[in-house]
């Protein structure tokens, strides 16, 4: 919900207020009254000419600061107060309102020949709107209370009870964020049909591919579907799963097939899943990489292996051992390069990355990791499907 | 191989229980891996062996009191279920 300031004036330009975008057909949920013309801190307590009273839609009461309230206030909205006393200048306070633009209700008129209409009647032309804010605004548009809604308290009960539902779900969200990082896991499941069919043919042919750099959008990598370069996790998770599945059904053509070997078949996999990623921790921490791979990331890419694995085990399946050995081959070939030629960008410093032989210490520690996490991909795609395939 | 959580489980609370017997006076030092030895090259980036050090002293300094209570809930348990 973004906050958009309600402009209540008709071109009255006092530095206390400002211009606003109302829009027909949008209800406002709460308001606060942010500015506060001068004059109402001298007129908080007025004399019976002038009495406070609530606001018969949305019941505002004299608590917020009000002194009097124009009976075209829409409910729990835009806020339009005239100052008393005042003639000529319909000096109003302009209020933020938090808009929630699913709760939209019917354009109702209103007396549009009050000469003390507080706000701009754009209703005539609805198009005619400053653009300031662009696709945020409130229609308040005159309104008249009474004809808003047929049933104020209902109305009021239904922001209440959305108000509190969305107060429940910000807390549920906090604590949940603590333990899982779930806003960065969403990135990597921001992917599409395009992206994941290209990454899968990039995992079994990699060799055409010229350009492995991620592209970034001002610090922050760009979202998997827009850069086929950037690792996601939708394709290791799908991956894992599918091999379990395939491993169960190679398992059943030998007839050694029972459904506890589903999980353990799982809990193997996870098992040397989360210890290989363990282990390129360890070396990455005690090789000293500066290096923005983040765990997921390596998550993400020791997982792009059980598609190769998938691969094997299917052709395994259909053309028996000798299908099995060539395909698991050439996709075992096939990663490492992709390993290679993903990993090289990350760990190796910028001159090395471009294929320039540079000396130290360091950077032969670099290379030797980027070539053991290359080749550790194989070594567990055989380990895991050489027993499937009979 | 069959592998289960549980026993990975296991086996990452033997690693840290192994890490965490070597002492620093009695034998890491005899080494040369005490921590004393550690200190210098603030040059350059520290090498492997350096950060074998550090990794060790600070597993060593953090997991002290959490592997008391785990170490007590594993006998508890192994003394219940076998």
């Amino acid at each position: 919900m973004t906050e958009s300031r309600v402009c209540l004036t008709r071109g009255v330009k006092r530095p206390h207020y400002w211009h606003c975008l109302i829009r027909p057909g949008y209800l406002l949920l709460r308001v606060k009254v942010h500015c506060i013309a001068p004059s109402f801190a001298a007129k908080k307590n007025v004399g019976p000419s002038n009495a406070l009273e609530d606001c018969h839609v949305c019941h505002l009461t004299t608590s917020h600061n009000i002194t009097a309230i124009n009976d075209a206030c829409v409910c729990c909205a835009v806020l339009a107060v005239r100052i008393p006393h005042s003639t000529n200048q319909n000096v109003v306070s302009s209020s933020s309102c938090v808009i929630d633009p699913k709760l939209r209700m019917r354009n109702t008129s209103k007396d549009r020949t009050d000469p003390s209409q507080l706000f701009d009647d754009t209703s005539a032309a609805p198009g005619v709107e400053p653009a300031g804010f662009p696709g945020q605004g409130v229609g308040a548009m005159g309104y008249p209370g009474q004809t808003l809604l047929s049933d104020p308290m209902s109305n009021l009960a239904m922001a209440y009870g959305s108000s509190l539902a969305s107060q429940g779900k910000d807390l549920v969200d906090k604590n949940l964020d603590r333990f899982l990082p779930i806003s960065k896991l969403k990135y990597y499941f921001a992917v599409d049909t395009v992206y994941v069919g290209k990454k899968l043919g990039l995992l079994v042919f990699p060799y055409m591919h010229q350009n492995w750099e991620v592209s970034y959008q001002q610090d922050t990598p760009v979202a998997p579907r827009f850069d086929i370069n950037a690792p996601d996790l939708y394709i290791p998770a799908m991956g894992f799963i599918t091999y379990i599945l395939v491993s169960g059904l190679a398992l059943g053509t030998q007839n050694r097939f029972t459904p506890e070997i589903l999980g353990m078949q799982a809990s193997s996999a996870l098992v040397w899943l989360i210890m290989e990623v363990l282990a390129v921790l360890l070396s990455l921490y005690l090789v000293t990489v500066n290096t923005d791979l983040t765990t997921i990331d390596l998550v993400a890419f020791s997982g792009y292996k059980y598609v190769g694995m998938i691969v094997g085990v299917v052709a395994g399946l259909l053309f028996g051992r000798t299908g099995y050995y060539l395909t698991l081959l050439w996709c075992c070939i096939s990663i490492f390069i992709f390993m290679i030629r993903t990993l090289r960008l990350k760990l190796l410093s910028e001159a090395a990355a471009q294929g320039v032989l540079i000396h130290g210490a360091r950077n032969q520690l670099r290379m030797y990791l980027t070539m053991s996490i290359a080749a550790a991909q194989p070594i567990f795609m055989y380990w895991l499907t050489y027993h499937l395939v009979g | 191989m069959a592998f289960t959580l549980y026993s990975l489980i296991q086996a990452v609370i033997l690693c840290v229980n192994a890490v965490a017997v070597l002492h620093e006076e009695r034998f890491l030092s005899k080494i040369g891996w005490g921590v004393d030895q550690s200190i210098g090259g603030f040059g350059d980036e520290p090498g492997i062996k350096v950060q074998l050090m550090n990794l060790v002293r600070s597993v060593r300094t953090v997991m002290r009191v959490p592997l008391i209570a785990v170490n007590s809930v594993c006998i508890v348990l192994l003394l219940l279920f076998g």
